[in-house]
């Protein structure tokens, strides 16, 4: 049986020295197909005495299966070899820019205004909207500002006709809500808001949140400890001094005027707070018996306050914008920051 | 309103740094918006005479002054136009030390010695007058220090008032809450009756007492008008923003600065017959003080005299009665209008005065008996003369009578959220100056002074009991209640999430104003007559915008102007519709324009055109409540061909459309400018999702080109298709148009695939092939169209 080792080193040699996937399959088919050389002296097995016939035969065929075992690793070695051939002719540069759009992006002012809806939602409280062409009912005389009342040189009113108004505030939110809806209530109205005043810090139009809670126990104590929690979460400082100051609107009483710490120089005193150290955040109050009494809700029985934000001012605190117009240019160049 | 920190601190005098002054009164309610020194840092400056003033030899605008420092004599060289003999004027000698770090030395000008510097207000941070030196009264002692001569170390608070708190428009009013503050005693002056020395009257008659319920008048004469106003009181006046006119005028605005009483002097010769408060009557005319002419509205009220009105109640003086320098008989005025008779009146007119700023707000109905003596004795110790008796007209039933107000320590607690021991209750308002009485326990009867008159009900109380207590003082608590799910609506879209969705299509969302002006309005909507303001602040913002589009291609505008040429904004706003009532609706607006992707290796650079804007759309609308089309339509500033209403069922909800090329030449932008709005109700309102079962069958596709009329829109091939196949038919669409080489003129070559699929079986192949010659038939019969070979 010298020849079978010779067939097989020879096989061998052979299996490992091919290069690609149709040499080895010749090389299959030579020595192992059906005219194959193993194949052939299978085939001179019969010439042996049927006692040496089983030994022979499994010697064969160890080698046989020796060499099947040796093409599948060959092939497969080949055939990675190849894969990573492709993969390497096909690499890309993965440091260009992905394709895609260019992101866009909420204004300032809607996404501030969004905040402030989360944080007050998160406590109960439902928004509320309303429109701006707003009679001159809901937006003075229900809030206590009755005709010639001196409050109402302190809102420079657009006038529609002689009855209605660009609303001056979202208040007329409230009071419809609070005409159309028993307490306890829990509401908070955004929107645009207009005065007839158009300088460096003031705006024609401007937006507001206002908030209003009415049940059978808040009391001022609860107005300023929702106030300055807020305060604190959207500015999320919880060092930041919040201070409560006598006021006055005629649609509240007691009234407070809410000052919090310069956020721009924690109160050492700076452009931005005129030097004062703080700065002047929201107005706020106990809901007056008399807006009470004229919706048709017990000023007995129920007690409430109100505030109202000016989103601008927030905004531009937050983010450090320092000119009010940029608001309403809608320039990309500043619209394309807030992403 | 301006104090004088000096001023103030003569009525009471807590132990308390400026500073902490201001601080209290901010916290109490009156804001303070600034502090300033009355005069700048100096030293050195004294009272000096001019003795003589020369022309200086070399220097047309230079004089050469003797000026006598009450000391000595000394040679000052100066270029104020009003130096002259006889002048006294502040001195700065050598030595001293001006505002701004100057240091006086001896100088030469023009050849001659100046020992020193004659000064204007300026030069010593006094004022901001410049045009010459300060003339000091003919009175002022030479060689006294100015500072201490006009006592400068003074500061001036500005305090801005609320509209409630008139009872504060004066040092009296300040002082007091400045005393119940601190609970220091107020040292006020003493007002005595003057005692009268003459019988001289004159007769007053109050037509409506209802407007005017108390009206005091006196005659004072023999007065010497050509005596200078005293200096502390031109001071004061000066600290206070006033101007000095002459001494009747100037100790009216003094007590009127005091007490809070404003006050009118007459010179009674110009009278005649008597004093008579009336209404204007029609027509009537009257010049005021500032020279103007008004025509008098019938519901004005007037201080008239038996010829012709001589004043605008409560406002402004006329100029035919007013004293004058040679006056030498005044009649007096001390009246209480009502705050509801002038209110709006003085802004009915174009004015706005101390007076009338203190009377609409209110004035202390009880003050003027006070005040017109303090002013008689102010007036006899200046300028002399005789005063006559008092004589008053008053109706008790119209003057306003304070009542007790209910106070409940459960109130307080309630409202406050915290109890405030009764002791404390009653000491804030005594201190106040109410009055306080306690029959039941827990309840208090509270008469508030008659300077309080916007105390009105209990919460007022308790207002006055938070800021004198201190808010800060107050306790934090939380709020508490029962807690209920948060209604959130699934036919309802958030806006926020539709803000969302356009953001993360690359929309950056823009906030125009809600007026715009009438021209851009007209471009777009030129048959609807907008809403418009009666005031707007300029007429580039006059009218309320009916639509968002103008505004959204003058923000594209600006930007195309700074380089940024690819804009995608978008806006949520409300949009004003006229009729017999206003609608007010809110709308989604859209603009796309320049290139549809970002320049970069991987985009081809192309523009936007009609498709792009409408694909936006059909995202917003995936979820919409009904079937949506679009109809091709004309609206000016609008391309002709380019434009298409959004339809939802049967109702309009939108448009689509490119600007038209003289819209985009007009407003400088590019053709490619694409513009939509929707109703923002229609965006929102969103179809809940209703189950239905997967069909377990094979879906089958078949594609087919026609040829037809190239008028004829895709919808309507669409629709003929989806009628001719039925049911089974689960998806449809246009992959191909074409109408160029191979089509002849006129036509246009749809490529579509139709897919089939049943809900209960495999659909065979006679089956589907018999479908699509009904559709192809169909198509044939309706529209003429043939299958492309």
């Amino acid at each position: 049986m010298q020849s079978l080792d010779e067939l097989r080193d020879a096989a061998i040699a052979h299996i490992n020295d091919a290069a690609d996937g149709p040499t080895l399959e010749q090389l299959r088919v030579d020595y192992l197909g059906k005219k194959g050389k193993l194949t052939g002296l299978l085939k001179g097995l019969g010439q042996l005495s049927a006692e040496q016939r089983p030994a022979a035969g499994a010697l064969i065929n160890d080698v046989k299966q020796q060499l099947q075992a040796l093409i599948n690793t060959r092939k497969a070695t080949l055939e990675n070899a190849g894969l990573a051939e492709r993969l390497s002719h096909e690499k890309l540069d993965v440091t260009l820019p992905g394709r895609g759009v260019d992101p866009g992006g909420l204004h300032p002012i809607t996404r501030t205004i969004e905040r402030i809806e989360g944080f007050f939602r998160s406590a109960g409280f439902e928004v509320k909207e309303g429109p701006e062409i707003e009679d001159d009912y809901h937006n003075f005389e229900a809030l206590n500002i009755p005709a010639h009342h001196p409050a109402r040189a302190m809102h420079d009113t657009f006038y529609v006709d002689d009855s209605h108004v660009l609303r001056t505030h979202t208040s007329g939110v409230q009071v419809r809500t609070m005409e159309n809806q028993a307490p306890p209530l829990r509401i908070i109205c955004p929107g645009r808001v207009y005065r007839c005043d158009s300088d460096l810090t003031h705006s024609p139009m401007f937006h507001q949140v206002e908030g209003l809670l009415i049940d059978e126990t808040s009391s001022f104590g609860d107005l300023k400890g929702l106030l300055q929690d807020f305060l604190h979460a959207f500015f999320e400082r919880d060092d930041l001094a919040v201070r409560f100051r006598p006021s006055y609107f005629p649609f509240t009483e007691p009234s407070a005027e809410v000052d919090i710490q310069c956020v721009k120089c924690s109160g050492h005193g700076c452009r931005i707070c005129s030097n004062t150290g703080w700065l002047e955040i929201l107005g706020s109050g106990m809901v007056h018996p008399k807006v009470f009494d004229m919706s048709g809700i017990d000023s007995e029985r129920y007690t409430g306050f109100a505030f109202g934000l000016g989103v601008e001012r927030l905004a531009m605190l937050r983010y450090g914008i320092g000119d009010l117009r940029l608001n309403f240019e809608n320039d990309l160049r500043f619209l394309r920051q807030f992403i | 309103m301006i104090i004088s920190e000096q001023w103030l601190r003569s009525w009471v005098n807590p132990a308390l740094t400026t500073e902490a002054l201001a601080e209290q009164l901010t916290m109490a309610g009156l804001e303070v918006d600034g502090v300033t020194p009355a005069a700048g840092e100096f030293s050195g400056v004294i009272v000096a005479e001019i003795v003589t003033a020369e022309q200086h030899p070399d220097a047309d605008k230079l004089r050469v002054c003797e000026v006598s420092t009450g000391a000595a004599t000394v040679q000052i060289v100066c270029g104020a136009p009003n130096a002259r003999a006889g002048l006294k004027a502040p001195l700065a000698q050598v030595g001293a030390q001006l505002p701004g770090n100057l240091k006086i030395k001896k100088a030469k000008l023009r050849g001659l010695e100046s020992q020193g510097m004659l000064c204007a207000q300026a030069e010593l941070q006094i004022s901001d007058e410049n045009a010459g030196l300060m003339e000091l009264p003919g009175d002022a002692p030479v060689g006294q220090d100015l500072r201490d001569y006009l006592q400068l170390n003074d500061a001036l608070i500005e305090i801005g008032l609320t509209p409630n708190r008139a009872d504060c428009l004066s040092i009296a009013g300040v002082a007091r809450d400045v005393a119940a503050l601190n609970s220091s005693d107020m040292c006020a002056p003493i007002i005595d009756p003057v005692p009268v020395a003459t019988e001289t009257s004159f007769a007053i008659e109050v037509k409506v007492p209802e407007k005017c319920p108390r009206y005091i008048g006196r005659v004072i004469d023999g007065v010497d008008l050509s005596l200078p106003t005293p200096v502390f009181v031109a001071e004061r006046l000066r600290r206070a923003g006033l101007r000095s006119i002459d001494a009747a005028v100037d100790i009216t605005n003094y007590v009127m600065l005091e007490l809070g009483q404003p006050l009118h002097a007459f010179d009674l010769d110009t009278l005649s017959g008597g004093i008579v408060v009336r209404n204007a009557n029609a027509d009537e005319t009257m010049t005021l003080l500032d020279g103007s002419d008004i025509a008098l509205a019938s519901d004005t009220l007037v201080i008239a005299d038996h010829t012709r009105p001589l004043a605008l109640a409560g406002i402004m003086g006329g100029e035919n009665s007013g004293v004058t320098g040679t006056t030498s008989r005044l009649f007096l005025e001390s009246a209480f209008f009502t705050p509801r008779s002038l209110a709006g009146q003085a802004r009915g007119y174009g004015l706005h005065t101390d007076a009338s700023h203190r009377y609409e707000r209110g004035v202390d109905p009880q003050l003027q008996q006070r005040a017109i003596e303090r002013a008689t004795q102010l007036l006899l110790d200046s300028v002399g003369g005789r005063a006559g008796p008092l004589t008053e007209v008053s109706s008790g039933a119209h003057l306003p009578e304070p009542q007790p107000i209910r106070l409940r320590a459960s109130r307080i607690t309630r409202v406050l959220g915290f109890t405030m021991d009764s002791e404390r209750v009653e000491a804030i308002l005594l201190g106040l100056g109410f009055h306080v009485t306690s029959d039941i326990p827990g309840e208090w009867a509270c008469t508030a002074p008659s300077w309080r008159f916007d105390m009105e009900q209990e919460v007022d109380l308790i207002e006055e009991l938070a800021r004198i207590y201190g808010y800060n003082h107050l306790p934090i608590s939380r709020i508490k209640g029962d807690v209920s799910l948060a209604e959130q609506t699934e036919s309802q879209r958030s806006i926020a999430s539709v803000r969302g969705l356009l953001v993360s299509r690359g929309f950056q969302e823009a906030i125009t104003y809600s007026f715009v002006s009438q021209d851009l309005q007209a471009r777009f909507d030129p048959t609807v007559a907008p809403i418009s303001l009666r005031n707007p602040i300029s007429s580039d913002l006059s009218v309320m915008r009916t639509s968002l589009i103008p505004g959204l291609l003058a923000v594209a505008a600006h930007n195309a102007k700074r380089q940024s040429p690819r804009v995608r904004l978008f806006e949520t706003g409300m949009c004003f519709f006229p009729g017999p009532t206003v609608e007010q609706r809110l709308q989604l607006g859209l603009i796309i324009m320049g290139p549809r992707t970002t320049e970069g290796w991987a985009s081809v650079e192309q523009a936007v055109d009609f498709f792009d804007i409408k694909g936006e759309v059909e995202q917003l609308l995936t979820a919409a409540t009904g079937a949506v089309s679009f109809r091709p339509v004309i609206r000016p500033g609008l391309h002709d061909g380019q434009t298409a209403e959004v339809v939802l069922d049967n109702a309009v909800v939108g448009l689509i459309a490119a600007i038209h090329p003289l819209t985009a030449e007009a407003m400088d932008l590019p053709a490619a400018t694409m513009v939509a709005q929707l109703s923002l109700d229609t965006v929102l309102a969103a179809q809940l999702p209703a189950y239905q079962d997967i069909s377990r069958y094979p879906e089958t596709r078949r594609d087919i080109a026609v040829v037809l009329d190239a008028a004829v829109p895709a919808e309507t091939v669409l629709e003929v298709i989806r009628s001719a196949a039925g049911p089974q038919l689960v998806d449809l669409r246009v992959f191909d148009v074409y109408a160029g080489k191979g089509i002849e003129p006129g036509q246009k070559s749809l490529a579509l695939g139709l897919t089939f699929r049943d809900q209960s079986r495999t659909l065979s192949d006679e089956e589907i092939a018999g479908t699509m010659t009904q559709v192809i038939d169909s198509l044939k019969q309706k529209l003429s169209a043939k299958l492309r070979s």
